[in-house]
């Protein structure tokens, strides 16, 4: 069985952590579950964690007044969800539901925060990480908002 | 099909059908006395008598004796003409033009194939045209994106490819309901998640300009140099044959040194800023 320890090292998120970082987050982990339709979170719940998707497939959605819930994006194996926890006031803005029976890996953001704010240089790792995703995900977001398969 | 007296004559064809494939996306099926040798990414010139004529990538299998296929969306006065085509309707069609996908220089390799919206329709011959000579080539993968479920084109087709013909293939749109439970998001991030072999791929791209931007980009970070993408382009199209110069885009006409380019032939003028 692998360890969280290995599975966080050969993680590309994780790459060229420090040893000592690399342990202080595997402290902070620990193995979730959900099943199909389960929520991980909801809307202005407190955000304190993230998760590294390891199987499965989870869908960010929002629930407009008087409508469905929109999909407004999904995340699978390998992907990394949930920043808020690294943003104040640390909510999340989305509901996370699993659309198929889900393994991840869930790291303790608030305990992460504190450890963050004592080494900074913990916290410059992590945010330079998190900078990518964020970086990457708002070009996603706005390559949607073009709707470029609409009618011109 | 018997070279044309004049090279801008259509030669007369028949629909055979009207296949819906979306609410504005359909294919016509065509039955041509000598139907054209046609390459997977090439074109043809369609026109209907008395609206106009259009240029549409074949959609159908390469291979001879197979069905003459355009897909299209009605976007036009032309293309709504044709969406109101019954079986029996005459057409004019001359063609095919242009260069085809490099499928000859895959040979070995492994394929990703990026498709876009509509985009998807040319790239549906270069699929007919690997499945045909499926060891020819090494991992092949289908990347698809569209608008919203609805407009997800050929999905029984891409799931038959899947089952029968080891093509991997992830679909994926902007936008849907709960109901949907593919992938959402923009196709480009799909690529991150293939652990692409960069020196070993060759990647066919095909869909709006934009999408073609952000999937090059996509592909150059994952390693893929822009001389093994390919990028199927569209501009307005006139004469077809490389006269008129509708279609110039820089030193190239669409028409005939397209539309499929090697992507690092016409990024910087993509990029450009039209007038």
């Amino acid at each position: 069985m692998e360890t969280l320890e290995r599975i966080l090292a050969e993680h590309a998120f994780f790459t060229d952590l420090a040893p000592e970082h690399l342990r202080l987050l595997v402290s902070c982990a620990a193995n979730v579950r959900f099943e199909s339709g389960q929520f991980l979170f909801h809307a202005d719940e407190e955000a304190n964690q993230f998760f590294l998707i390891r199987k499965g497939k989870v869908a960010l959605e929002v629930a407009p007044p008087g409508g469905p819930p929109l999909t407004l994006q999904t995340l699978g194996e390998g992907e990394i969800l949930g920043w808020s926890w690294l943003v104040p006031p640390y909510h999340w803005l989305f509901d996370a539901r699993a659309v198929e029976p889900s393994l991840a890996i869930a790291l303790d953001g608030k305990c992460l925060r504190g450890k963050c704010e004592a080494d900074h240089d913990l916290g410059f790792e992590l945010l330079k990480r998190f900078a990518h995703i964020m970086e990457e995900r708002l070009q996603a977001t706005r390559l949607q908002l073009l709707d470029v398969y609409g009618k011109r | 099909m018997p070279a044309p007296v004049h090279p801008l004559m259509p030669v007369p064809c028949r629909v055979r059908r009207v296949a819906r494939e979306t609410h504005d996306t359909f294919t016509l099926v065509l039955e041509v006395a000598s139907p054209p040798r046609f390459r997977a990414g090439q074109f043809a010139m369609l026109y209907v008598f008395g609206v106009g004529e259009v240029p549409i990538s074949f959609s159908g299998d390469p291979t001879e004796g197979r069905p003459i296929m355009h897909t299209t969306r009605e976007v036009g006065t032309v293309t709504s003409a044709m969406r109101r085509l019954r079986k029996g309707a005459a057409l004019g069609i001359r063609g095919p033009y242009g260069k085809p996908w490099p499928l000859d220089e895959a040979r070995g390799l492994d394929l990703v194939l990026v498709a876009g919206g509509i985009g998807l329709a040319p790239l549906r011959s270069a699929l007919y045209a690997i499945v045909a000579r499926r060891g020819d080539f090494g991992r092949v993968v289908l990347l698809y994106g569209a608008r919203s479920p609805a407009d997800v084109l050929f999905a029984r087709e891409i799931e038959r490819w899947r089952n029968r013909s080891e093509i991997e293939s992830l679909v994926t749109v902007d936008h849907a309901s709960r109901s949907w439970a593919g992938d959402v998001g923009v196709v480009t991030s799909l690529i991150p998640r293939l652990a692409i072999d960069p020196e070993r791929t060759l990647a066919l791209i095909c869909g709006p300009e934009l999408m073609l931007r952000f999937a090059a980009s996509a592909l150059r970070t994952a390693g893929v140099g822009e001389e093994r993408i390919f990028a199927s382009l569209e501009r307005s199209m006139k004469c077809a044959v490389g006269l008129c110069g509708r279609c110039q885009i820089g030193p190239s006409f669409v028409c005939k040194d397209g539309p499929v380019f090697p992507y690092d032939r016409v990024r910087r003028l993509l990029e450009i800023r039209e007038v």
